[in-house]
């Protein structure tokens, strides 16, 4: 029920800009757009600025099942955006080879869910390359996009988040945005950065997610973490889909008395630690969250990493409010998923320990 | 008492029926032989015979059975639009043939093994239509107690191993069923189904490359409805051709929506199996729906495609000439029994809404074999919560 609630408000103020520090981009105006149209426009440009580039997966000739490759194929010809037959590992694969001749390979994996017999391709090949070939060859250009996460009735194999996986693998780049015009940067820094980017685009916001957008070409930088909302009693760190639920609670919290500094990490593989580290030294407590399972999920190696560098000043324990410990359900995805009463009451209790 | 041979031929589909249908059913098995309406077309094997072994019996039971089954999905459908069914429903409608044949040509003890179009499969291998519609709506009474749903239907006692989402795994899974029939001598085989899109997985090829190595009783089964999802298939495969991309491994081509072609080609390929090893069948058919409930199904292929197949090659329209034509029921007949039929689909619909959902600690049973023991925590993960059963 609270997730359905959550759900729908999404749609509304979606993460307000104007909290915290930002960036200029952001202050720029543009159309307003939803995640599809952004991830849309971020692959016109890409595929513009560079005649070496291609954009391949499973339907993504007609735009894609979530319509965010269309107009590609009409305007760049079928040689460059093309459909590919049903086969992960050899779409990855081939990525990689047309990638280590100096290509951009922009691979689409259809949902996230389906990305593991991809798997051996990404870790034993794209991650490697540079490195067993002693800088001779490199698959730089790759980037695979996948959509992930829940969206409300997915159940089993669409609505898994594998970040952690391929957060394991030195080597590639994982990113995940959080709203339209962040989606748009990150996807053209992840396509022009000379290493394999695995870049997930959280499906539940496709529609649901509405932001002005600039039109013209730009870049946020990777590797680069933004405090989007300032506070000074707790920090919470997470990405994607799961900040607006975060935000929600850090509201909540505030009605409360709690001041709740919200960073949204962007780039999970190599992670932005400095930031995570000036604001848990600031606040002295911190809440991860994420919608994949708790255990082996990426906020256990934020949590470690805090725990090495701000031990002293931690006035609480890291507090990790994520998926349950069970493949993820179907009828029971309400009980599942990481809420916001969930987050709220873990705000307190780290507040009050 | 000759009525009760036809109920119990699958378990709480035919008893009502049975009982209103008061003309006599025609429980005769004295053989009828059917014509198949296309020769079959082989690949390093000798094709079986276009005449097909029936009785009176089997042709009414057919014709229930697809009509049932058509029934079945087109009221999934609604529910799927009044939002009862959530998540994500592959209808199965203008296969049936495929789902029928297979069963008249095997028995329990043959496994078989499909992707996520698996409702009608289901209702063959003796699933119920309470059975059906709980699982489709998430309840308890559902065949996986709920926490499956459309694409996840499984039967143990009929060897029905499901049911699975991930495109192409269920192949090398039903080789592996095959190796243990084998091995426990069980004279009996496994039917791995699977699509023309998954046709291209690496996987399949590895697992058939092993059934072929060590003889095992695996038959392959292409279900090829000519689009993967919205790909048309010669737009997927340089060869599309699905009964000869075994190679080595001998295949069929088979007329997907007559059911008596499957079912003898379903008998010929047990044959080979048990005793040559594994072989390829190439089921020649087509849905009416789109992939899943998201997709309309007319975006990538034309409305007269779909009405022509529907008027020329419909499974449950050549059954019903061949019942009028072998004058084992009368039109109206058959209308009263496609009533019977819509009659025991609501029934069921309405009893699978009463139906719980699953109780909130299900959520948590088996994840792992009971008794291991893993710790569930509260969202702070200071207090256990629950043990996990």
């Amino acid at each position: 029920m609270a997730a359905l609630l959550g759900r729908s408000c999404r749609k509304l103020g979606f993460l307000s800009s104007g909290h915290g520090a930002r960036r200029s981009v952001s202050t720029e105006t543009g159309k307003s757009l939803n995640l599809y149209s952004a991830i849309n426009q971020a692959l016109h440009i890409a595929l513009d600025s560079d005649p070496r580039s291609f954009v391949f997966g499973e339907d993504v000739g007609f735009g894609g099942v979530f319509r965010c490759t269309t107009g590609l194929a009409e305007r760049f010809g079928k040689n460059r955006v093309f459909n590919t037959p049903l086969c992960e590992q050899g779409i990855v694969g081939f990525g990689i080879g047309l990638a280590a001749m100096g290509n951009r390979a922009i691979v689409e994996i259809q949902f996230a869910d389906y990305i593991y017999p991809a798997f051996d391709q990404i870790v034993n090949e794209a991650a490697k390359f540079r490195y067993r070939s002693g800088n001779q060859f490199n698959c730089g250009g790759l980037t695979i996009r996948a959509p992930y996460g829940a969206v409300g009735h997915g159940g089993h194999y669409h609505s898994q988040s594998p970040e952690a996986f391929f957060c394991h693998v030195p080597g590639i780049k994982v990113v995940i945005p959080r709203s339209p015009r962040e989606a748009k940067g990150l996807l053209l820094s992840c396509i022009r950065d000379p290493n394999p980017v695995v870049f997930f685009e959280p499906k539940w916001l496709y529609r649901q997610a509405v932001e002005e957008v600039p039109e013209h070409d730009y870049m946020i930088p990777l590797s680069e973490a933004e405090v989007i909302r300032e506070g000074n009693d707790i920090t919470l760190v997470g990405w994607g889909a799961q900040l607006t639920i975060m935000e929600q609670a850090c509201l909540e919290a505030e009605k409360e008395g709690i001041s709740c500094e919200l960073i949204d990490l962007k780039t999970l593989l190599p992670w932005d630690k400095e930031t995570v580290e000036a604001s848990v030294k600031k606040t002295g407590r911190l809440l991860i969250s994420h919608e994949a399972p708790i255990t082996g999920g990426f906020g256990a190696e934020i949590s470690a990493t805090i725990l090495e560098r701000c031990f002293l000043k931690l006035e609480a324990p890291v507090s990790r409010i994520c998926g349950l410990d069970t493949p993820f359900p179907l009828v029971f995805e309400p009980f599942y998923m990481p809420t916001k009463n969930k987050i709220l009451d873990a705000i307190k209790t780290t507040v009050n320990y | 008492m000759a009525l009760s041979r036809l109920s119990s031929r699958s378990n709480g589909i035919a008893r009502p029926f049975s009982a209103a249908f008061n003309r006599f059913i025609s429980t005769d098995t004295t053989p009828i032989t059917i014509e198949t309406s296309l020769p079959f077309t082989a690949h390093l094997c000798d094709p079986p015979s276009r005449s097909v072994e029936s009785s009176s019996q089997e042709l009414l039971d057919f014709f229930r059975t697809m009509a049932l089954m058509r029934r079945m999905e087109i009221a999934a459908d609604s529910l799927y639009k009044a939002k009862l069914i959530r998540g994500f429903c592959h209808l199965y409608d203008g296969q049936e043939a495929v789902a029928i044949g297979m069963e008249a040509a095997i028995t329990k003890k043959d496994a078989i093994i499909t992707a996520y179009r698996d409702h009608c499969i289901f209702l063959g291998r003796g699933g119920s239509l309470h059975e059906v519609f709980s699982e489709l709506m998430g309840r308890q009474a559902g065949c996986s107690k709920g926490k499956g749903g459309s694409m996840h239907f499984y039967k143990k006692d009929s060897s029905f191993y499901g049911g699975h989402g991930i495109v192409g795994a269920q192949v090398p899974l039903g080789c592996g069923v095959a190796f243990a029939q084998k091995y426990n001598k069980e004279e009996a085989v496994t039917f791995a189904l699977y699509g023309d899109g998954a046709a291209n997985q690496g996987q399949l090829f590895e697992a058939l490359n092993i059934s072929a190595l060590w003889d095992l009783p695996a038959i392959l089964v292409c279900e090829n409805n000519h689009y993967g999802m919205g790909t048309a298939e010669w737009r997927a495969a340089k060869s599309p051709s699905y009964y000869k991309r075994g190679d080595y491994v001998p295949g069929l081509k088979v007329d997907g929506m007559d059911a008596f072609a499957v079912k003898q080609a379903c008998k010929f390929a047990k044959d080979h199996a048990l005793e040559k090893g594994p072989i390829i069948l190439e089921m020649d058919t087509y849905r009416y729906h789109g992939h899943s409930m998201s997709d309309p199904g007319s975006t990538y292929r034309t409305r007269d495609e779909i009405s022509g197949v529907r008027q020329e090659r419909d499974p449950i329209e050549r059954i019903k000439k061949l019942v009028l034509s072998h004058d084992l029921a009368t039109e109206k007949e058959l209308k009263d029994m496609e009533k019977e039929i819509r009659k025991e689909v609501d029934d069921a619909i309405a009893k699978a809404k009463d139906c719980p959902m699953p109780e909130p600690s299900e959520l948590f049973t088996n994840v792992y074999v009971k008794g291991f023991g893993t710790e569930s925590f509260g969202p702070d993960r200071k207090e256990v919560k629950a043990a996990l059963p």
